[in-house]
């Protein structure tokens, strides 16, 4: 993107589309898996064809969202890391989220909340893979002692948990900060606000004349 | 499955009370494993009055034919040769299927609305139709009862022949027994008869006789009385002191609510912090700055 547009390009079309993958995979496993999961949210069977289709697709979801997700993994991993100044930034968290945040260290294309959600994913949604492989029927479960079974049942509710906690995070952040979400949709966001979220990585594309 | 409906205790799934002004009397099995010879008319009679016919199998060596519970197999005979005395050989026979626990870990496992019914005489009895076959059941059942069916992908496992007992019959294994080892009545009769049956075998030299109503399970309606009471396990696996494992207590009792009020309360927490503090934006004038 161009200066005259005022606009620095943030997320590649592939980056777009991988991410979304996961994205709607995941909104469709919340909702089947907590229909499974508290008789309160059952009726949320109905948006995939009734109780045995959530029984069957879930899991099959699941290897999509796995699948897209490492993608996710490989595209991202390497921004991830977290530095001193990261560090340093979350020590403003207060401030931040009071919106009275100022002279914050200068921080890259992410900063350590969302580095934070790269993390919990990569830890979570291998969990529940895992999990979920062997409480799959028909087809898995069966190789596997009950005992296993039983804890990976937990094991994936409370993992299916964090998981959509964390998920709820990361949504209110990209409403919260305003500007964001084009960064996903668009896959471009203003200078300003690249400047002003992420002055490091601001710093480094106009070094690399990226813009 | 039956037609009645007035007479639910519990509903698998199901939050509020399920029709339940009917109160009718604890009923239970007894199964005196003593008396028991092995005929596995039990297993003819239960083939044939549920109209279901297993696959036939190989001779396996042993005398367990079928070799396991199936969702067309609802009880099965286990042969189990032990030495409880030394140079003692002891063939004992025990008729295993679903105990009808008072506290039923496959209800309590299963998601789906109505799919596990538990009357109030204490049978629990799948209502297939609404089974969406996911196996929770069998996660829950500290027995290993539940099997899920290859052809239709729902759990089967012996309703203690809910349909005939609504309709005032005993089951049918019952009808079918030669030597008297099943027995089925009320709840507080069989426990009487079991007792009987315990002096009896005590003044016979089986000091151990007992009943088998395990209260980890809040006792079941299918009850055992076993010459070897205080071993359980040498009748194939009996477990000793069976309950709802933690990890299924866990994964549906606290879990449950508090996972879902957690999820509620954090989309709630983001909603209230946006109205308090307002969006995050980056300032006009640094915008314009740009140019």
């Amino acid at each position: 993107m161009s200066n005259k547009t005022n606009l620095v390009a943030r997320y590649s079309a592939s980056e777009r589309i991988n991410h979304w993958l996961v994205a709607i995979t995941f909104v469709m496993l919340a909702f089947s898996g907590l229909a499974l999961f508290h008789p309160a949210f059952f009726f949320l069977t109905n948006l995939f064809g009734g109780g045995s289709w959530t029984r069957i697709l879930h899991p099959f979801i699941g290897v999509v969202m796995f699948v897209s997700f490492l993608g996710l993994i490989a595209k991202f991993i390497g921004q991830n890391h977290i530095t001193k100044a990261d560090l340093e930034w979350q020590k403003h968290l207060g401030d931040i989220m009071a919106n009275k945040a100022k002279n914050l260290p200068e921080i890259g294309k992410y900063n350590i909340g969302q580095k934070y959600l790269f993390w919990s994913l990569v830890v979570i949604i291998p969990l529940l893979m895992l999990s979920g492989f062997i409480i799959w029927r028909p087809y898995f479960a069966l190789y596997f002692p009950v005992d296993i079974i039983r804890v990976a049942v937990l094991v994936h509710a409370v993992a299916a948990f964090l998981a959509i906690m964390t998920i709820i995070v990361h949504v209110y952040a990209a409403i919260w900060t305003k500007g964001s979400i084009r960064a996903m949709t668009r896959g471009t966001v203003t200078t300003a606000w690249a400047r002003h979220h992420h002055p490091a990585w601001y710093k480094e594309i106009s070094r690399e004349n990226k813009l | 499955m039956a037609l009645q409906s007035l007479d639910i205790l519990r509903r698998s799934a199901t939050t509020t009370p399920s029709p339940g002004v009917r109160q009718t009397t604890e009923v239970a099995k007894l199964i005196d494993v003593s008396k028991c010879i092995g005929c596995k008319a039990c297993q003819s009679a239960c083939m044939e009055w549920n109209d279901i016919r297993d696959e036939i199998g190989s001779n396996a060596g042993i005398y367990d034919n079928p070799r396991d519970l199936s969702a067309d197999s609802w009880t099965v005979m286990r042969f189990s040769e032990v030495e409880v005395e030394k140079d003692k050989l002891e063939w004992l026979i025990r008729k295993d299927g679903c105990m009808h626990c008072a506290d039923p870990g496959c209800l309590k496992a299963c998601p789906a609305p109505g799919a596990i019914i538990q009357y109030s005489n204490g049978i629990v009895d799948f209502h297939e139709e609404n089974c969406i076959g996911c196996g929770y059941c069998i996660a829950g059942c500290p027995f290993n009862v539940p099997r899920i069916s290859k052809k239709d992908n729902k759990a089967y496992k012996c309703t203690l022949c809910s349909d005939r007992v609504g309709v005032g019959m005993e089951p049918a294994c019952i009808k079918s027994c030669p030597t008297g080892a099943l027995v089925f009545g009320t709840k507080e009769d069989m426990i009487q008869h079991a007792e009987e049956r315990i002096v009896d075998l005590k003044e016979r030299g089986f000091s151990n006789a007992g009943l088998y109503d395990p209260q980890g399970v809040g006792g079941t309606h299918v009850m055992y009385v076993l010459h070897h009471a205080d071993q359980p396990e040498l009748y194939h696996g009996l477990p000793k002191d069976p309950s709802i494992s933690p990890m299924v207590t866990l994964w549906k009792g606290i879990t449950k609510p508090l996972m879902s009020l957690g999820i509620g309360l954090g989309v709630l927490v983001g909603f209230f912090h946006y109205i308090k503090v307002g969006p995050n934006e980056v300032e006009e004038e640094s915008e314009s700055e740009q140019q």
